[in-house]
């Protein structure tokens, strides 16, 4: 190339660099912010960190996923209440405690909401809640771990939806039943008979504030109809819970015609405070029943399951002044209190307006008795007594409403698929963008406490269909993030999710990360057959239990030879992994094993139990990559026929013969 | 001409307002710290027999403190006897017999306390990576805990 070609090329690089340098310094229009930045609004550089935590429900895969806002990474799926082959929960011998219930065993469950635990109305990055909206259960997730340390099983319930809202110092955690069912001594009775014997459930269950240990303080026996979601009050309205009903048809065959017969349901104004005056007053009655209660012990590594058979029950229709209905139009599906507490958003998924109701007007209106009539014993308020106001013409199917700090709310309509920005005070409508398909739940960080983080909303998805590569009939699920700092609302990011998100909550990096358990303390580790050295490690018969204390650290199993054991005999490998150091998990694995592997967290103990089929040598080995000698991790015990004279032995190298003498 | 353009565009990047875009990333969370068993911020010490960490000087008594010898033991048994035999035969990693009086006590503990450092500055500490080709793990040692293990390894080493 000639030396002038250069110089003009040079000239050319140099005015277009000029010319866009300086439309860089121009403030930018609407129109090119939603194209042009999203990339860098979404982007986070390689070795940076997130700005959020984003704990998702995992939806019909029973678990939840821990994803970073604003890039949409996956970090995490936290197994809850399904069994998960990564790591052994619900496989190894220590976790399947958790899954237990009333109903026995139950290996995978629906898990659809999140409750982050707040103080004063404000997140405090202690623990996520989360319902199994099946075999009705609420979960907490210790957030210093990531775990689930603690399942409750709840009652008299036929599906747990309307959970696993939480009270402003997460004083109760709240589980409305989505079917209404027959329950106590008449459970045997013919559908038709409904309205007679079936009934519905509200169970407070109490969150110790020290500890986060969860009880079903009381439950609420409410009229037969169908809870679906629910918010505390805040701030004044503190003391107070709403409830969303539908299906006050009391219908119990075809619901999607005739539960949509009324042209209002209601909201369900709990006065909790009220109830808790009843409980000290005597008043509640206590019941008979069964249910599951599965705590983690975080120095045994161990689950245990307690069958519990009592709650303490109140009647609404007799004790006053613990409930009220609002009418709602159109089946209610989110019922959202805003930061201030005093406003109540009502969204009936077939309805084309949005109703709020104002929390002073409640009171009034109870004050004054302006009651329309009583359903089933329980007053309903007057609709309009109760209004603040009406969104005109938002869109069509409002489901939930989420907030930010300056006022505003944002709700998501599954029919029309979109997201409409609106004045909590003026109930205007400011802004709306479509989101790509039918959106669900959505969520704003900080959306539901009483100081919204706001920065982002974040919708969830039903359908993706031609958003992403096809894979099969079976398509990803999908998430959209969008911008909400300025007036208009900016897709920045899609981004694939597993499972089913339903609903999600997002909390400040800063809240959390600094607590984050890095390993477990070997000397803090209580569980029963721990080998806390290798010294410790060895193989013991109980009648035809061949118990192995196994330790794991780079690279080796110590005992890595085990002979003596005899077919019929139930082999419990009790693996501890000696390692201190963060991010070292060992796994294991032995051939023929009919459950699972599992993986063990520095300092931990996990035990997989094997009963082997054959006799023969059978390997096992290490399954997380551990090291360069990874590949060189692994032993092999001997399964010998039952009546053979081959004694139990084990051990690990020369040394490990010489020393501990494997015969014994 | 060329000296003439690049002044230019020098010019014109110094004058454009190119902070902005950094915003972002200036609003995330602060990075962690690396994980190592370290309080302090680790400074090189001057003898280079010492290693690197927050241990620069050791007195050693004798006799040998017995209760620190038992703490050793334990401590050696929970979290270093998978690699380290106490005879001289290197297993994962190489077996105490003599370590004494191999090393100073300020490097056996630095090695202990700071390894992850060690591994990467510290010429001795690499010399003996390259042998083992396994890295040794941070155990979560304190610098307390680290003396004890100290006098255990002298004990093992025949001091009394």
């Amino acid at each position: 190339m000639e030396k002038k070609t250069v110089y003009s090329l040079m000239v050319v690089v140099a005015l277009i660099a000029t010319v866009s340098l300086l439309q860089m310094c121009k403030p930018q229009a609407p129109s090119s912010v939603t194209g042009g930045d999203a990339a860098i609004k979404a982007y986070v550089p390689p070795g940076k960190y997130d700005e959020f935590y984003n704990i998702v429900s995992g939806g019909f895969n029973g678990q939840m996923s821990v994803y970073g806002l604003p890039s949409g990474r996956l970090f995490r799926i936290i197994p809850v209440f399904s069994q998960f082959p990564e790591n052994g929960w619900g496989y190894s011998e220590e976790t399947k405690p958790m899954l237990n219930t009333s109903h026995g065993f139950i290996p995978w469950d629906d898990l659809h909401h999140i409750a982050l635990s707040t103080t004063k109305g404000e997140h405090d990055g202690r623990w996520a809640f989360g319902n199994a909206n099946n075999t009705p259960r609420v979960a907490r997730v210790d957030l210093k771990t990531f775990k689930t340390v603690e399942i409750l099983e709840l009652p008299n319930s036929g599906g747990n939806h309307s959970s696993p809202f939480i009270t402003e110092n997460t004083e109760y955690v709240v589980a409305g039943t989505r079917f209404s069912v027959p329950v106590g001594d008449k459970t045997d009775v013919p559908i038709s008979t409904f309205k007679e014997n079936f009934k519905g459930y509200i169970s407070f269950i109490s969150v110790d504030p020290a500890n986060g240990k969860m009880k079903i303080a009381f439950q609420l026996k409410t009229p037969g109809v169908s809870f679906d979601l629910s918010r505390a009050g805040k701030g004044p309205s503190h003391g107070w819970f709403f409830f969303s009903c539908y299906n006050t048809e009391q219908a119990y065959t075809l619901l999607e015609v005739n539960a949509s017969q009324k042209d209002k349901d209601f909201i369900m104004a709990v006065n909790w405070k009220k109830a808790e005056e009843y409980i000290a007053a005597g008043k509640g009655q206590k019941v008979k029943t069964k249910y599951a209660h599965n705590t983690w012990d975080e120095s045994t590594h161990t689950g245990v399951s307690n069958i519990m058979d009592e709650v303490l029950q109140l009647d609404p229709a007799e004790l006053k002044d613990i409930i009220y209905f609002i009418p709602c139009p159109k089946s209610p599906h989110g019922c959202d209190t805003d930061p201030t507490g005093e406003y109540i958003v009502g969204s009936g998924k077939l309805a084309a307006l949005i109703p709020v109701f104002s929390f002073t007007k409640i009171q009034q209106a109870i004050a004054n008795k302006e009651f329309e009539g009583e359903f089933a014993g329980i007053p309903v308020i007057k609709y309009e007594a109760a209004l603040h106001g009406e969104v005109k013409k938002p869109g069509l199917g409002p489901l939930h409403t989420e907030f930010d700090a300056n006022g505003n709310a944002y709700t998501s309509f599954f029919v029309s698929s979109e997201i409409v920005k609106w004045n909590v005070k003026s109930l205007q409508v400011l802004d709306r963008v479509p989101t790509y398909y039918s959106i669900g739940h959505l969520s704003v960080p900080g959306g539901p406490t009483t100081k919204p983080h706001g920065k982002y909303v974040v919708a969830y998805n039903k359908i993706t269909k031609d958003r992403y590569l096809p894979t099969g009939p079976e398509l990803t699920q999908s998430a959209q993030l969008y911008d909400i700092s300025g007036d208009k609302m900016k897709l920045i990011l899609d981004f694939p999710t597993t499972g089913e998100p339903h609903y999600a909550e997002s909390i400040p990096a800063s809240l959390i990360m600094p607590n984050s358990t890095k390993i477990y303390k070997l000397e803090e580790n209580k569980h029963p057959y721990a080998a806390l050295g290798e010294s410790n490690a060895k193989v013991e018969r109980k009648g035809n239990q061949v118990h192995v204390y196994m330790t794991a650290i780079r690279s080796h199993l110590t005992p890595d030879n085990i002979e003596g054991v005899k077919l019929g005999d139930e082999v419990y490998f009790h693996i501890t992994n000696l390692e201190q150091d963060w991010d070292v998990p060992h796994g294991f694995a032995v051939k023929g094993a009919a459950n699972a592997e599992i993986l063990i967290m520095p300092g931990e103990t996990c035990t997989l139990k094997w009963k082997p089929l054959s006799t023969g040598v059978f390997p096992f080995y290490c399954t997380d990559f551990c090291s360069a000698l990874h590949q060189e991790m692994q032993g092999y015990i001997r399964i010998s026929a039952p009546g053979s004279n081959v004694p139990l032995k084990f051990s690990t190298g020369k040394i490990e013969e010489a020393v501990a003498g494997a015969a014994q | 001409m060329k000296s003439q353009l690049t002044v230019i565009l020098v010019v014109i990047l110094l004058s454009s307002c190119a902070p902005s875009p950094k915003k972002n990333v200036e609003e995330y969370p602060d990075q962690p710290e690396t994980s190592t068993a370290m309080e302090n911020p680790v400074a090189a010490v001057t003898d280079p027999t010492k290693g690197i960490g927050a241990v620069k000087n050791v007195t050693l008594n004798t006799p040998l403190e017995l209760d620190r010898v038992k703490r050793g033991l334990a401590i050696y048994e929970m979290k270093c006897s998978a690699c380290h035999k106490l005879t001289d035969q290197r297993v994962v990693g190489p077996g105490w017999k003599d370590v004494t009086k191999r090393r100073k006590p300020e490097w056996i503990m630095n090695m202990v306390t700071n390894v992850d450092v060690m591994l990467t500055q510290d010429p001795e500490a690499q010399k003996l990576l390259e042998l083992c080709l396994t890295r040794m793990p941070n155990q979560n040692v304190s610098i307390g805990d680290a003396r004890d293990v100290l006098e255990f390894m002298r004990q093992n080493d025949g001091e009394k």
